[in-house]
This record gives structure tokens, sequence and C-alpha cells, in this order.
């Protein structure tokens, strides 16, 4: 018994080593104050320092911090409104829809990232900002709506019914019963929704044009002439707000009932 | 037609009915899918009233309550509340406000805000939502707890919110649905007797669905006793109780002995019953002198009705023999289950009076009852 939770614990150990090695190198590496070099020459902020005065780097993350945005709301309003649809459906067109909303999120996201490319071609919808926003969207409705629908589904339907009971119109039932008690699930999918955006790239990649450059372009861009500190301190801040979003959105969603 | 002549018409219509009902429920038939949940149900609840739909579960009396509540629509027959029909009229404008079994307290409110809800969505002025709220919550005994949230109060207090929330819209009639189900047995009891006088108090016309029925007996002036879909009996509780229509009623208002027999010859004003099980002698009845003889009927009896002697009591009444199969002490009862019949057993009960002869387990006894008690039921 013993000896089979030592063999168990000496896996997890190395399972996290792997997870999550390369990224505590990463974030060390962002303080080393040589350049070029895996050799340590001491701690530095310098290149976090460096980050602000790259005038490429913060158009780029004006870009993603402006897609984020705009995505996250134009999902939140489409997937809301279909988590919120859909509980009036018969239930063969819910789980028909349920399956469809699941698809992008298993195909591989480079046929996604291709197939939206092609598709705003064939549009003449010409590649930039807002074509990044509407491929954004795309992905992100799936995840709005099913974090939405999964809260909607454990309200206990004569809570509404109540509401009505006691005089309440349809919008208000929504405004004073429905909507409040969403809450938890729709701040989490809008902080989930907005890290899933600043940090994709694939679909980013196919859909930008020029002009539409995002942080993880700027990056992949960046490495090409060679991983320097700098884009250590960048990566490093990415990661700090992605994991701040994530843990923020688990933290609202679970304090409420 | 809506000329001047009309009005003495109307007159005379409403002369017939002085005492118009609250509700008056026409009729309603209620299906889901294949299955005839409601069938062909019709009553009349009177203002002030307290009247209980009783059935086991699966019985429809929970459709009939949406009904009544706007919930679900009949598929045939009319429903009136206050003279009026509530067909086609959402839940939202009907004169009735639901208390639910679990209570569909709003989890994200207050106390206060909970039982303010209805007032507020009929944009009531604030200071008399104020004074409307507290008068609320002093009636159910919650006066001070207005700043709580649902999770943090106790099943009872819940239950006095969701009352609360219902009473302060002033409703022409409360629905009860369950009202008590989820209350430990104690709470349950104290709550019959509270929620009864609160009725009482504030002149509430209430209609309560229930499966208890002790409860239903306690609380109400009259029940109904619905049975796959269908409405059985309408009455006091006394009534239903004491002179149940049918079988079913008589079982599920409370312990029914039965035994199963024919219909034998007259004797006087009675009539002979003879038993089915070979080892028991006639016993007589009182039903109609014209009934048929042999016509197969049973008998029943309340388990209070019967009489228990260790010798065959000097009476002309009717007399069972038996002997004593279990004593089963309950505090101030003591119940005695007496075994009649090869597969017939009876129950009766005794005060635990120590003066009182004492029986035990096997002791031959005799069941005895006055004749007007014994009620037949023919099939």
């Amino acid at each position: 018994m013993r000896r089979g939770w030592a063999g168990l614990s000496v896996v997890s150990i190395l399972v996290m080593v792997f997870l999550y090695g390369p990224i505590l190198v990463l974030v060390l590496y962002s303080f080393n104050a040589a350049h070029l070099s895996m050799a340590w020459r001491g701690t530095t902020l310098k290149w976090y320092a460096a980050l602000l005065h790259d005038d490429a780097l913060l158009a780029a993350t004006a870009n993603s911090l402006l897609i984020a945005l705009v995505s996250t709301f134009g999902a939140m309003c489409l997937g809301g409104l279909l988590a919120l649809g859909m509980e009036q459906m018969p239930h063969r067109r819910q789980r028909m829809i349920e399956g469809g909303l699941v698809l992008p999120l298993v195909i591989p996201e480079v046929m996604m990232g291709v197939a939206l490319m092609l598709f705003f071609v064939m549009l003449k919808l010409p590649l930039g900002i807002l074509t990044v926003m509407l491929g954004h969207i795309v992905f992100n409705v799936p995840l709005v709506t099913i974090m939405i629908r999964t809260r909607l589904r454990k309200l206990d339907p004569a809570l509404r019914e109540a509401a009505a009971d006691l005089g309440a119109d349809s919008w208000q039932v929504f405004r004073y019963v429905t909507l409040p008690l969403l809450r938890p699930a729709i701040w989490g999918a809008v902080l989930v929704a907005f890290t899933v955006s600043l940090d994709d790239f694939l679909v980013t990649f196919f859909t930008a044009g020029p002009g539409a450059t995002t942080l993880p372009l700027k990056v992949y861009s960046m490495i090409k002439s060679g991983v320097t500190p700098e884009i250590n301190a960048l990566s490093a801040l990415l990661l700090l707000i992605s994991m701040a979003c994530v843990a923020l959105s688990l933290h609202v969603q679970r304090r409420e009932v | 037609m809506a000329t001047s002549s009309t009005p003495p018409f109307l007159a005379s219509d409403q002369s017939l009915s002085p005492t118009p009902s609250t509700i008056d429920v026409r009729g309603i038939v209620r299906r889901h899918g294949a299955v005839l949940a409601v069938d062909q149900v019709s009553f009349q609840v009177r203002r002030g009233e307290f009247f209980s739909l009783l059935g086991p579960s699966g019985a429809g009396k929970t459709s009939v309550l949406r009904m009544l509540a706007g919930f679900e629509d009949p598929d045939e027959g009319d429903l009136l509340i206050d003279g009026r029909s509530m067909l086609g009229v959402p839940p939202n404008r009907r004169p009735v406000n639901l208390v639910f079994q679990s209570y569909a307290l709003f989890p994200h409110l207050t106390v206060f805000d909970n039982v303010a809800f209805g007032l507020k969505m009929r944009r009531v002025a604030s200071t008399l939502i104020e004074a409307q709220v507290r008068q609320a919550l002093t009636m159910v005994k919650l006066f001070g707890k207005e700043a709580r949230r649902p999770a943090q109060l106790s099943g009872g207090e819940q239950q006095r919110v969701a009352l609360a929330r219902a009473l302060v819209n002033k409703p022409a009639v409360v629905l009860l649905d369950e009202p008590l189900a989820a209350l430990d047995q104690q709470l349950r009891q104290a709550m019959q007797v509270e929620l009864k006088s609160i009725q009482q108090q504030a002149g509430l016309t209430c209609v309560c669905v229930t499966h208890h029925q002790e409860e239903a007996m306690m609380m109400s002036d009259r029940i109904a006793v619905m049975h796959q879909g269908r409405m059985w009996q309408v009455g006091s509780p006394r009534e239903v109780y004491e002179r149940p229509c049918n079988l079913f009623v008589s079982r599920f208002l409370g312990v029914s002995n039965e035994l199963p027999g024919r219909i034998g010859a007259p004797i006087g004003e009675d009539r002979l019953f003879q038993p089915i099980d070979a080892d028991q002698p006639p016993l007589t009845v009182r039903t109609l002198t014209s009934e048929q003889a042999g016509r197969p009927a049973t008998l029943s009896l309340r388990p209070e009705q019967l009489r228990m002697a260790r010798e065959r009591p000097a009476t002309s009444g009717p007399v069972l023999s038996g002997r004593i199969e279990k004593v089963l002490f309950a505090g101030s009862d003591t119940k005695y289950l007496v075994r009649v019949g090869p597969e017939r057993v009876w129950e009766t009960r005794m005060t635990s009076d120590a003066s009182l002869p004492s029986f035990a387990a096997g002791d031959p006894v005799f069941l005895h009852w006055s004749l007007p008690d014994g009620r037949l039921f023919f099939e």
C-alpha cells in the first residue's frame, strides 16, 4: 500500500515537472541579466522595462486587448442568447445544437483557421482586425454557451415559476431572477473567453492581415530572430494575465451556490 | 344582446348565487400525452375556506393546483376565480399566489426582498412595501430576520418566508403545494396548527395539495379526495372519514378494517351478512332492506369503532372472534393487531391506561361494534 503511494507521488512529481518546468525556466530567464546566453548573470528587470519602450509590442498589446474585448462581448451576446433560447426548445433540437456546439471545440484548430480564412476571402472581407474578431467570436460562442447553459440547467425551474406567480412578466423574471442567478456563470464565461482570445495563435494567424498583429503573433515573429530575454519577459506577463483570469473565473463561479 | 334590456337578466342571474364562490372549477380535463392526469374535475371553494386536495402521488392534484396558478392550461372545462374565467390568463395576472413545495425562495435575495418581490412587481410605493412586508413577517413570526439570506434560515423559517411572500400580496386564493412535506414530524405538527391559525386570522382562502391524510383533516374545512385524475368525494373531514363513498377513500383516509362477504336474509330492520371466511358466523349489518340477497359487499370499520373484550359480549350487535397477534405500544395509544381470519388482520386501538384491562399477544378476544358504524361497500 505505502509503496504504491510512493510510486504514485514520484509519477505525480514527474508530471508536474514536465508540465511546469519549461514555464518556470522561461519565467526565471526573464529576470536574467545576460543577453542571448543561458549563463546566469544576475537578476534584472530591464527586459520588462524594455517591453514598455517597444512601440511595435505596445501596438500588438493594444490589438490583443481590443480583439479580446470585442470578441468576448460578441460571444457573450450570441452565446448567452443561444443558451437562453435553447431552454425553450424541444429536447431533440437541444441535443442537436449541443452536438454542433462541441464540434468547433474538437476539430483541429488549424482546420478552423484555414476554413475561416477561406470563408472571409470568399466573402471578400479584407483580412484584418475585424476578421480576427469574428474568428475569435466563432470559437468563443460554444465556450460561453456551454458555461451559461450548465448553470441555467442547474437552476430550479420553480424559481422562475415563483417569480411569475408573484406578478413578474417574462422580462421581469429574467431581469430579477434568472440574470442575477446566472451572474457567476456570466463572469466566469467572460473571463474564460477573454483569456482564450488573448492567448489564441492559430485562428489569429490565419485570419489576421497586415496591421492586425496580436501579442502571440508578435512573439512568434520575434522568435524567428532568436529567443531574447525580452520574449521571456513578455511571455511571463502573458502567462500571469491568463492565470489571473482563469483563477478569477473559477473563483466567481464557485462563490455562489 | 348588449342593450339596455340586459340588466334585469344579469340581476336575476346574480340572485341565483348570492354568495359567489372564490374558485369555481367546471369539468376540467388535463392530458399529459396519452394519460388523463385530470379527468372531469369540478369543485367550488368558498371565500375564507381551507380546501384540501388529498390523494396519493399521481392522483392529479398537483395538476389541478398548477392549472389554478396558471402554469398549465386545462384541455377542457373552465376555471373561474372571483367569477372571472382564468383561461388564457398568464400566472402573473392571476389573483393567486402559490407556496411551492420546495419553497422556491430566491437565493440571491434577502428575506425582506423575497417577501417584497410581489409588491415590487406590482410597483407598490416603497414606503408601503416596507410596512406591508413587516406586517407579513410579523404574522409568520419572522420579524427581525429581514436581512438574512434563505440559505441562512432553517427549514421551518424558509417555510414561513414562503408563506409570507404569498400572503403579503393579499391574493384572492393562496395555493399550497405540499406545504409541510419538507419539515420533520414535530415541526410539521406545530406548523399545521400555526398555518391554520394564520389562515383563520387573515381570513385566507386556501387550496392545499397534500398526500398526508391527517394533515388534510386537521387543517381543512373541506377535503376533496382524488385518485387517478378523478375527484371521488368532497366533504368535511368528518364526512369523508366517517362516510367514505368507496373503499379507496376509506383506505386512504385511515385504517379500514375490512371483511368481504355477501348480503343475507333480513332480520327485522337489518340484514344478515355472511363473511367470506367460512369459520366466521354471520353478522348483522345495516343496509337497505330492498338490497338483493347474495350481493357481494365489503364491510369496513375504523379501529376506534371497535371494542375489544375477553368474553363474548352480551349484545345483540355484531361480534367477531379473533386472536391478538401483536401488541404495539405507541405512547398514549396501544395498537392491537387481531387476526380475525386466515388472511385477515384487523387493527384496533385503546388508550394506554393502566386501569383498563390489558391484553397480550395470543389472547383470544371478541371484537364488537355498534351496528350503524359498520359500513358496507358494494363492488
